[in-house]
C-alpha cells in the first residue's frame, strides 16, 4: 500500500509534479515534523493566549484601578506593533539578557529557546486581541443580568463570574474564532526565529529538492485546511453551548 | 561607555532605520490601494445572486482571508518575475514591489469581506422598498445601499490599514531592508549586545506612534456612526 | 388584612432624593410600609416609579435621604448588601432568568451559592415553590423555552426561594401578551395572600384595586398622594390624580 502511493509519486514526479514529501523517506519526516511543530504552536498559543484574554477581561470589567491601566496598555502595545518585530525583540534582545544554561556535551545553551519564546510571543500578541473579544462579549451581556444577580445578594465578582462570562462566553466565539484563525495564520511567523515548523521546513525541502511550487501549494492547503479545522471546532464548541431561547445580537 | 554614549550611538543609527521605516509606509500605502480595489471588485462579486461572478469571488476571498501572509508573500516573491515585459517596455520588479503585491492578497480578501458585511448589515427591508420602488437591484445597490453603508466600512477599513502596516516587516525574512531589516544590520554592525533592547524598543515605538493613531481614530469613529 | 397602624413599619423612606446627571428623578419620597401589606405604586411613566424599588434593595443608590428597612439602613456605605437582599426580594419586567441555568437551577442557585444553605433543602423548596407556581414539570426547562408568562412564574419563585421578608416586583406584567398577564397576577396575588409583604410598581389599575392595601400616586419625582384603594379610585383630590385616573381607567 505505502509502496504503491510512493511508486504514484515517484512517477508523477517524473512527469513534472514533484511531492517528494510522499516518498522520500527524509522530505517526509522533516514535513511531519514541522507540521507537528505547527500543531503544537497553535495549541500552546491558543490556550495561553485564551488565558491571557480571559484574565484581561475580567480586570477590565472588575478593576477600575492601575490593574485596568496596566491591561490597557497592555492591549494598545501588542495590537499596535508588528508581531515579527515583537518576536525579535523577545528572542533577540530580551534572550541577550535571559541567563544560559550548558547542554548534554557542556556547549551553552539559552534555557529559553526558539520554540518557547515563539509561543510567548504568539500568545502575547493573539492574547491581546482575545482581550478585546472577550471584553466586547461582557459588554453584549446586557446588565439586567447583572442586576438580576445582585438583587440575590451576589455581589459583583460574584455576579461576574456565575452570570456575566457564561453569557460573555457565547457571545465571543464569532470572534474569537476570527482571532484563532489569526493565531493559526501567525505561527508562520515563528519561522523567522528559527523554528522548525511547517513553512520551515517546508522551505528547507524545497531548497533541497528544488520542488518550490509544489511545496507552496501543499503548503497552503495545509493552511487552509488547519484554519477550516478551526472554524469548525469552534462551531462545533459553539453549538454544543448553545442555549434555548438565548439569541444572539439582543442580549436579552 | 557609558551610557549617554550609548544613547549617542544609536541615535546615530536611527536615520538609517527611518528610512527602512519609510519603505514600511509606502508598502502599506501601495498595498492598501491596490488591495482596496481589488476588494471592491471581490466584494461586490460576493453579493452577485449568479454563481459566475459569485462563486469565484467567494473563493478568492477565502482563499486569500485564510492562507498565511508569509505564504502568499513567498509566493509574490518566488514565483513573481524580476521583471516584466509591457509592449517593449522593461518593467522591473524588485523585491520590495513583489512584496507589496503580497501584502496586496490578504488586504483585497479581508476587504472584500468589509464590503460584503458592510452591505448585509442594511436591513433587508430597504432592499424590498426600493424593489417596490422599481429600481432594479444594481440600482439599489449603488443608489439605495451603498450610500448608506459606507460610513460603516471606514473604521474597519482603517483597521485593516492598521493591520497590513504592521505586516510589512514580514518582507524582511524575503530580503526587503525594510526597517526591521536595517534595526538588524545596525544591530550587527554595532556588535554590542546592549543596544540590542533600546534599538528594538525605538523600532516598535516607530510602529506604535504611526498605528496606535490610527486605530483610535477608527475606534471614535466607530463609535459615532454607531450612536447616528 | 388587618394591620395594626401603630405597628413600626418594615420599610421606611425618609426624603429619599435621587439625580442621574442633572435630572432629578426623586424629589423627597416619604414612604412607610408595615409588615403584610401590599403596597402599590401608580402612575404616569418617567415618574420614578421603579427608582423608588430600585432604591429599597440598594440597587439604585440615593443621593439624600434615609431608607430602612427592618434594622439595616440601605444608604449606610457599610451596608451589608447579601443581609439586605436576603431580606428583600425582587422580581424584573424582563424576567432576567439566567439563561444558562435551568429552571431549578435559577431558582436555587442564590440560596446555594449566596447564602450557603445546603443543596438538598433549598432544591427541595425550589420544587414546592414551582409547584405552587404551577410549573413542576418545567425544573429542568432552560428559561428560552418557556413562555413570558412561565418565566416570569419562575422568577417569582426565584425572588421567594431567598425567603425574604418583602418583594419588589417591578412592573412584572408589562412585557407580557395579555393573555398572559392573568396568570402572573395570579401568582402575584397567591404571594400576597400568603402573607408576603408585597411592593408593586404596576400598570394594571384593576389589579392595584384588588390586591392592594394601600395606593401611592407619584409623578415627576414626589408623592402626590396615597391612599387606601376605596378612597383613591374614588375619592382622588389631587387634580393629576385625577387627569391620571381619567386617561387609564
Amino acid at each position: 500500500m505505502i509502496t504503491d502511493i510512493q511508486t504514484f509519486f515517484r512517477e508523477l514526479a517524473a512527469s513534472g509534479i514533484n511531492l517528494t514529501i510522499f516518498y522520500d523517506a527524509f522530505d517526509f519526516d522533516r514535513f511531519v515534523t514541522g507540521l507537528g511543530n505547527t500543531l503544537l504552536l497553535i495549541l500552546a498559543s491558543a490556550i495561553f493566549s485564551i488565558v491571557i484574554g480571559a484574565a484581561g477581561a475580567a480586570i477590565l470589567t472588575l478593576s477600575k484601578g492601575p490593574a485596568a491601566a496596566v491591561v490597557r496598555g497592555y492591549v494598545a502595545l501588542f495590537r499596535n506593533t508588528p508581531l515579527l518585530v515583537q518576536m525579535y525583540f523577545f528572542y533577540f534582545a530580551v534572550g541577550s539578557i535571559m541567563p544560559v544554561g550548558q547542554n548534554d556535551i557542556g556547549l551553552p545553551q539559552p534555557l529559553i529557546g526558539s520554540f518557547t519564546w515563539a509561543v510567548i510571543s504568539l500568545s502575547l500578541y493573539s492574547g491581546a486581541f482575545n482581550v478585546e473579544t472577550f471584553r466586547a462579549g461582557v459588554g453584549a451581556v446586557h446588565s439586567s443580568y447583572e442586576e438580576a444577580a445582585l438583587a440575590l445578594g451576589y455581589n459583583r465578582r460574584q455576579a461576574f463570574f456565575s452570570v456575566i462570562v457564561p453569557l460573555a462566553l457565547r457571545f465571543s466565539f464569532a470572534s474569537l474564532a476570527n482571532n484563532l484563525v489569526d493565531l493559526t495564520k501567525a505561527t508562520t511567523v515563528a519561522y523567522a526565529v528559527g523554528v522548525a515548523e511547517l513553512l520551515y521546513v517546508s522551505n528547507q525541502i524545497w531548497s533541497d529538492s528544488l520542488n518550490t511550487i509544489e511545496m507552496m501549494n501543499v503548503m497552503l492547503v495545509i493552511y487552509l485546511i488547519l484554519t477550516g479545522a478551526v472554524v469548525f471546532i469552534i462551531n462545533r464548541v459553539e453549538a454544543a453551548m448553545r442555549l434555548p431561547g438565548f439569541g444572539l445580537g439582543d442580549g436579552q | 561607555m557609558n551610557s549617554t554614549n550609548l544613547l549617542a550611538q544609536i541615535l546615530e543609527w536611527m536615520p538609517f532605520v527611518l528610512q527602512g521605516f519609510a519603505l514600511n509606509i509606502l508598502m502599506s500605502l501601495l498595498a492598501i490601494v491596490i488591495g482596496t480595489m481589488i476588494g471592491t471588485f471581490l466584494g461586490l462579486g460576493q453579493l452577485s445572486p449568479g454563481w459566475i461572478v459569485g462563486t469565484p469571488s467567494k473563493l478568492a476571498t477565502q482563499l486569500f482571508r485564510n492562507a498565511p501572509w508569509l505564504v502568499l508573500l513567498f509566493y509574490c516573491i518566488f514565483l513573481m518575475p524580476y521583471q516584466i515585459n509591457v509592449g517593449g517596455a522593461v518593467i522591473q520588479l524588485p523585491s520590495w514591489l513583489r512584496a507589496t503585491i503580497g501584502f496586496s492578497f490578504p488586504v483585497a480578501a479581508n476587504f472584500s469581506e468589509i464590503v460584503r458585511g458592510a452591505v448585509k448589515s442594511v436591513p433587508r427591508g430597504q432592499w424590498e422598498a426600493a424593489e417596490a420602488l422599481g429600481y432594479s437591484r444594481r440600482s439599489t445597490l449603488f443608489r439605495i445601499i451603498l450610500p448608506q453603508c459606507i460610513t460603516r466600512m471606514i473604521p474597519p477599513w482603517m483597521n485593516l490599514y492598521a493591520l497590513l502596516l504592521t505586516a510589512t516587516p514580514l518582507s524582511m525574512i524575503v530580503g526587503v531592508e525594510e526597517a526591521l531589516g536595517r534595526t538588524q544590520a545596525a544591530v550587527q554592525a554595532q556588535s554590542d549586545s546592549r543596544v540590542l533592547i533600546p534599538m528594538y524598543l525605538a523600532l516598535l515605538a516607530m510602529f506604535f506612534l504611526y498605528t496606535w493613531p490610527i486605530n483610535r481614530l477608527s475606534l471614535m469613529l466607530e463609535r459615532r456612526f454607531r450612536t447616528k | 388584612m388587618t394591620i395594626s397602624s401603630n405597628s413600626q413599619p418594615l420599610i421606611s423612606l425618609r426624603g429619599v432624593r435621587k439625580s442621574f446627571g442633572a435630572f432629578e428623578v426623586l424629589r423627597g419620597i416619604d414612604m412607610d410600609i408595615r409588615k403584610g401589606e401590599v403596597v402599590a405604586i401608580i402612575g404616569p411613566s418617567g415618574s420614578g416609579k421603579s427608582t423608588i424599588l430600585r432604591t429599597i434593595n440598594g440597587l439604585t443608590p440615593i443621593n439624600e435621604g434615609t431608607i430602612n428597612v427592618g434594622e439595616i439602613k440601605v444608604s449606610d456605605p457599610k451596608l451589608d448588601q447579601v443581609k439586605l437582599r436576603h431580606r428583600v426580594g425582587m422580581v424584573f419586567q424582563q424576567y432576567n432568568l439566567f439563561p444558562h441555568k435551568t429552571v431549578l437551577e435559577n431558582v436555587a442557585m442564590a440560596p446555594i451559592q449566596v447564602l450557603k444553605q445546603p443543596r438538598r433543602q433549598v432544591e427541595e423548596r425550589a420544587r414546592k415553590l414551582l409547584a405552587d407556581m404551577r410549573l413542576p414539570d418545567k425544573a429542568n426547562s432552560y428559561p428560552g423555552e418557556l413562555s413570558g408568562g412561565q418565566q416570569q412564574r419562575v422568577a417569582i419563585a426565584r425572588a421567594l426561594c431567598m425567603e425574604p421578608e418583602v418583594i419588589l416586583f417591578d412592573e412584572v406584567t408589562a412585557a407580557l401578551d395579555p393573555e398572559m398577564v392573568k396568570e402572573v397576577l395570579a401568582a402575584v396575588r397567591k404571594v400576597a395572600e400568603d402573607g408576603m409583604t408585597c411592593i408593586l410598581v404596576t400598570h394594571e389599575m384593576g389589579f392595584a384595586r384588588e390586591a392592594a392595601d394601600h395606593i401611592y400616586f407619584t409623578d415627576k419625582g414626589v408623592i402626590v398622594e396615597h391612599a387606601p384603594p376605596a378612597e383613591f379610585f374614588t375619592r382622588a383630590s389631587d387634580p393629576r390624580t385625577k387627569e391620571f385616573l381619567s386617561k387609564v381607567l
